[in-house]
């Protein structure tokens, strides 16, 4: 529809009138200034992204090291009684941990409609309003993210990052876009039905995060 | 959809008659407003955020050929694909053109108030495409096949039981005698129902909150999970929006995004927020074989010259529904078209033409919380009152129907005015009512009909109203 385009493009134009030629527009685009970001964003607190965890209803553990997950993770399964069985994604990062002493059976690969508990590491967390940051790839496919009633969330505290914008660094400083970046804060609400909040409507139920505390590197 | 704004005293009427649409704008009238406020409260570089969004969206309306060009760049780069289209019946040719090719029986839909706008949903199912809403609410009106009454929450003007008896019409394999009067029976039914056309769907159409000209990226906010479903498991993504979307950078799409979900829903940030730029990659395990833009223009251009360019900074938030006295007192489908509220008497005529939606801009007390609640700070009560002068040039004729509607859409909305409403309009309602009764302003007849509206006591009138006297 190349006609289509050039209507539109030429009836944006006479409406626009005469303009300056440049208007800041590619400067824009390569060195993208800076928003304004709020103090909560400031830093790369913990503590900030617990508060907004928790305003959400997403739910966070510690862990001393990526050793410790599966342990962790099957406590929150057993307190619950949630099934043993997970969708692990086909990360090197998780392969190696030791699930099988843990009690739990994994299996890799993306979500499907019978998956009942996955486990996802993130890109990166959020501190400004408890936000993870899951990007699609090979070894964190997004059906992980969204068809599962359990959705485990993996994070490292160093991928702990204080405002949107330094993921967005991050994801800069990795090359091109993945497909799909989401950022997920807490679990599948609506509030379509009088107004009243309720939890799971089509994907997770409820969303875990086990941050791993890397130290003071 | 057809359009019935041009009857909307006659729509109006109903609506103040509807008891459960009265309720159901109660709790929208408690619920919104004071979460915005809460989560206003909790962000002190709000209204700093504010001016950084409005100067974003300005500069890019000042250069919105240059970021469009950069975003479809970016789109093929990514290895998808830009429609461009310059009306409704271009995009839902282009929209039918896609799933066509792609030998589609099965669509499922994400919320998009622009698919809404060109009712695609109609002319898919009239070419045998089986086309489902989504989302909880869109799938709801879809059922009961209504337009939504609120642009980020559609079936707000239903009651519990109205949903159920919905589904049980519509899901009739299910055991007639199952309980539904929880809202979590509900939402369970409608999620068994909804997962199972997720899996089967052939083409996923989503909408876009914004466009990154950046990246190529699209932006969809739900809070359901239900675009990411949509964008995910079928073969052929689809994302409709319209060309002011745009967004230059990252960045300007953080800022956007700090302040809409606080001014819709007053959540800190919506529960999912999706950049999807292009089809799935080599090694990907999931994700569309085809990623497809469907850029519209529909009127937008046109509003880019003179008095309407601002309006083009609209993030359909809904705070300006939200906080509007005569949304509250007649609801959403009142308004007759897609867009409602202050932001849809905007709207309507400049997409729909002035004659059909002339009355919409009269509806309206102009007592301006809508612009000072609108995160784009867009002088709604100004482009209202271009568009009154704009009827009144056309024939004076008009302004007898004009005044008696102001009057009579203050005395609608008073049980809200109450609560919201400024001293100077308390005070104009206490003059008015000088004579206990309003039937004998001549101009109001032709909404008031043959009985007269009480005028406005305090708490008598407000108990009266609610009683049921206008049942
Ligand atoms: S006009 Fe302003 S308040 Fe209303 S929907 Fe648009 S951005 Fe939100």
């Amino acid at each position: 529809m190349s006609v289509a385009r050039a209507a539109v493009l030429s009836s944006v134009r006479r409406a626009l009138g005469a303009r300056p030629s440049a208007s800041g527009v590619e400067a824009r685009l390569t060195e993208p200034p800076p928003g304004v970001i709020p103090a909560r964003g400031r830093n790369d607190s913990v503590a900030m992204f617990l508060e907004g965890a928790a305003r959400v209803g997403t739910t966070v553990d510690r862990a001393a090291s990526a050793a410790e997950v599966p342990a962790r993770i099957a406590a929150y399964l057993a307190e619950r009684n949630l099934s043993t069985a997970i969708k692990l994604a086909p990360d090197p990062d998780l392969r190696d941990l030791p699930w099988a002493e843990a009690q739990l059976q994994t299996r890799e690969g993306r979500g499907e409609d019978h998956d009942t508990v996955s486990v996802v590491q993130a890109f990166a967390a959020v501190a400004e309003t408890g936000t993870l940051v899951m990007i699609s790839g090979a070894e964190s496919p997004t059906t992980l993210n969204c068809l599962p009633d359990t959705h485990i969330v993996v994070v490292h505290s160093r991928d702990l990052v204080g405002a949107y914008d330094d993921a967005w660094a991050r994801l800069r400083a990795r090359g091109a876009l993945p497909r799909l970046v989401t950022w997920i804060t807490g679990p599948s609400r609506t509030a379509d039905i009088e107004q009243e909040i309720l939890v799971g409507i089509h994907g997770p139920r409820r969303l875990h995060v086990v941050m791993i505390d890397d130290g003071q590197a | 959809m057809d359009a019935t704004s041009h009857t909307f005293s006659a729509n109006a009427r109903t609506a103040l008659a509807d008891v459960k649409l009265q309720r159901a704008l109660d709790r929208l009238a408690e619920g919104f407003p004071a979460r915005r406020r809460d989560a206003v409260a909790r962000l002190p570089e709000f209204d700093a955020l504010r001016d950084a969004a409005v100067a974003i969206k300005d500069h890019t309306i000042l250069n919105l050929d240059r970021y469009l060009e950069r975003f479809e760049a970016k789109v093929l780069e990514a290895g998808g694909r830009v429609h461009w289209c310059r009306d409704a019946a271009e995009a839902r040719a282009t929209i039918l053109s896609i799933c066509t090719r792609a030998k589609a029986k099965s669509v499922t839909k994400g919320k998009t108030m622009v698919g809404e706008e060109i009712a695609i949903n109609d002319h898919l199912a009239a070419n045998g495409l089986d086309v489902v809403e989504t989302d909880l609410g869109e799938y709801i009106i879809q059922l009961r096949g209504e337009p939504p009454s609120h642009i980020i929450a559609p079936a707000i003007h239903l009651s519990k039981d109205q949903v159920a008896d919905t589904f049980r019409k519509a899901h009739g394999t299910l055991p007639p005698a199952r309980p539904l009067t929880e809202s979590r029976a509900l939402l369970e039914e409608a999620r068994t129902v909804l997962r199972s056309r997720f899996l089967g769907a052939d083409v996923g159409i989503t909408g876009a909150n914004f466009l990154i000209a950046e990246t190529g990226s699209t932006v969809t906010v739900t809070n359901e999970g239900n675009a990411e479903l949509t964008m995910t498991l079928p073969r052929v993504h689809i994302v409709l929006a319209s060309i002011e979307k745009v967004v230059p950078t990252l960045e300007d799409a953080a800022t956007m995004l700090r302040v809409l979900a606080r001014s819709a829903t007053g959540q800190d940030v919506s529960v999912y927020t999706s950049f999807a730029t292009g089809p799935r990659r080599p090694g990907d395990l999931d994700g569309p074989e085809e990623f497809n833009v469907v850029l519209l223009d529909n009127g937008r251009s046109a509003m880019l010259e003179g008095e309407l360019r601002e309006m083009l900074r609209c993030i359909r938030c809904g705070a300006c529904l939200n906080h509007c006295p005569v949304y509250a007192a007649v609801g959403g489908h009142a308004y007759g078209w897609v867009y409602s509220g202050p932001m849809g008497a905007v709207l309507t005529p400049a997409l729909i033409g002035l004659d059909p939606a002339k009355h919409l801009p009269e509806a309206s007390t102009l007592c301006g919380r809508c612009e000072e609640v609108c995160p784009m700070r867009i002088p709604i009560p100004k482009m209202l009152r271009h568009w009154r002068e704009r009827s009144w040039q056309r024939g004076p004729s008009a302004t007898r129907s004009r005044f008696g509607l102001a009057v009579w859409a203050f005395v609608a909305a008073r049980p809200r005015l109450y609560r919201w409403a400024t001293g100077a309009v308390a005070a104009l309602l206490a003059r008015l009512a000088t004579r206990g009764r309003f039937a004998w302003l001549p101009f109001a007849s032709a909404w008031t009909g043959t009985r007269d509206f009480p005028a406005p006591e305090g708490r008598g009138f407000v108990a009266s109203w609610n009683r049921g006297e206008r049942r």
